[in-house]
């Protein structure tokens, strides 16, 4: 995941992390249990992807943005970006 | 005098302690983090910050031990069910009418946590909250939990009650501008007021809104904009529409409530029943976001006039202060110790105090000004801090 959010849950930082999951929201809630509060930094209250982070399966993309139910298959990984810009 | 003062900037939160009559700020907190309001709870003295994270979603950040530490405050969300009718800004491509037609209906979400409104001495815990998309919020156990006000979230105004089923009025609250940076154009809860004599007498202000008084602790609600102004919409005297950028109300006298308004300055001395402008453009005093009220004279406010509406710069390129203390029916402009000559400060609605015959503002320039002589002179504290959005005595 971003380094960024290790500023804010340092239990995650240098970690590789392993769950099990079937979607992309039980791979948040998996990791909300390590590190509560850290869905929140990465969904809103409806459970929506916010607004510039972004997650991938592997090298896709995920297309549920809304309740990010896309699958996750055995021995995938999963990464969470951010946009970087502004000054 | 207080002796702390607490600044919500562009990078984060920066404390300004008063140590041997010098102003010293300390080492910035939430740093690099946007911080749109910080304040300190006068009865426990928790210091609470509102981050507006550009990429993890607006969080309430709260510190019991005068800043040393601060902890997340994650419990003020939408519930679930809270709808709102979706509000558009007007684009060359936008139908006018389309609302009319089909209200296009949006599931809640926490955009901003604008302001927040501490209770009185004897409700202890009691605590506001006023957030963009126009949400109420009210925590009586020190912010742990919060719920939606939802007698104002589901108002006649804005629809009716969305929560059961489709809209049973026109909405006529507006979007603000300031919800703009987050892709919506949706309106803004930017004042709350607790009546000194009476904690469930209430009134809140939001953008392109209004006044909205409650006198049963926000069970019921009813506008209060009996003779204000607008200047952008074709009835100046239409219920709903107006621009109120901040209120305030004097402690003493809790009838005499100020309205720095995008129309001008307006005051009212029976509760919001009623409102008089009381700014003269001529005299410079008009635009402007911030307005404070004098604590014990009703009469009194201080305001930091701009030049509306192409502009938003200073008025010739000098930064004044005006105060009023007769009711707004003259202004004293004071210039001691600001800079008179290219000056392009702007100061935002939470970025301007008063604490006794202390003033303190800050600019998006950067720069903080204090007065101890009821703004009749002003030193600056500095001038290279980031754009500030609050300025608050501790």
């Amino acid at each position: 995941m971003t380094s960024h959010l290790y500023r804010f849950f340092p239990v995650l930082e240098k970690r590789e992390i392993k769950v099990n999951a079937k979607t992309v929201a039980e791979v948040l809630q998996e990791v909300n249990k390590i590190a509560p509060g850290f869905s929140d930094y990465i969904i809103d209250e409806r459970g929506a992807l916010r607004r510039h982070v972004n997650v991938c399966i592997n090298d896709t993309f995920v297309v549920d943005r809304n309740t990010l139910s896309d699958c996750v298959n055995d021995g995938v990984t999963v990464f969470i970006f951010q946009a970087l810009s502004g000054g | 005098m207080s002796n702390v003062i607490l600044l919500g900037t562009r990078k984060g939160t920066v404390i300004v302690d008063l140590n041997n009559n010098a102003w010293v700020p300390r080492p910035i907190q939430h740093a690099g983090i946007p911080v749109c309001y910080a304040a300190r709870d006068p009865r426990d003295g928790t210091l609470w910050a509102s981050l507006d994270h550009g990429h993890w979603g607006p969080k309430l950040s709260r510190s019991r031990d005068g800043g040393e530490t601060w902890e997340d405050v994650l419990s003020l969300k939408y519930p679930e069910g809270a709808r709102y009718i979706v509000k558009y800004l007007p684009t060359p491509d936008f139908d006018p009418e389309a609302p009319q037609k089909q209200p296009e209906y949006k599931d809640a979400t926490v955009y901003k946590i604008w302001t927040m409104t501490f209770g009185p001495a004897d409700k202890p815990g009691l605590l506001y909250a006023g957030t963009i998309p126009g949400g109420l919020f009210v925590s009586e156990d020190g912010g742990d939990s919060w719920e939606l006000n939802r007698p104002l979230w589901n108002h006649e105004s804005r629809g009716g009650d969305l929560f059961i089923g489709e809209a049973t009025s026109e909405n006529k609250w507006g979007g603000t501008p300031a919800s703009i940076d987050y892709g919506v154009f949706e309106p803004g809860i930017h004042s709350i007021l607790i009546d000194p004599r009476d904690a469930k007498h209430l009134y809140m202000a939001a953008s392109s809104v209004g006044v909205m008084e409650s006198l049963d602790g926000g069970q019921t609600w009813a506008g209060r904009n009996k003779g204000m102004l607008m200047d952008y919409l074709p009835n100046p005297e239409a219920e709903w529409g107006h621009d109120p950028h901040f209120i305030a109300a004097c402690q003493s006298q809790p009838n005499c409530i100020w309205q720095q308004n995008h129309c001008g300055v307006f005051f009212s001395e029976d509760g919001a029943q009623t409102w008089r402008k009381v700014s003269v453009l001529e005299e410079n005093v008009h635009f402007g976001f911030p307005i404070a009220a004098d604590q014990n004279d009703g009469h009194t406010a201080w305001v930091v006039p701009a030049r509306a509406d192409s502009e938003r710069m200073t008025i010739d390129g000098g930064l004044f202060v005006a105060r009023t203390s007769d009711g707004g029916e003259t202004w004293q402009s004071f210039r001691k110790g600001l800079p008179q000559e290219n000056a392009y400060d702007i100061v935002l609605r939470h970025a301007l105090d008063v604490a006794g015959d202390c003033l303190c503002f800050g600019s998006t320039t950067g720069n903080v000004y204090l007065s101890q002589d009821r703004g009749e002179s002003w030193i600056c504290v500095g001038s290279n801090f980031p754009p500030i959005y609050s300025v608050r005595f501790g």
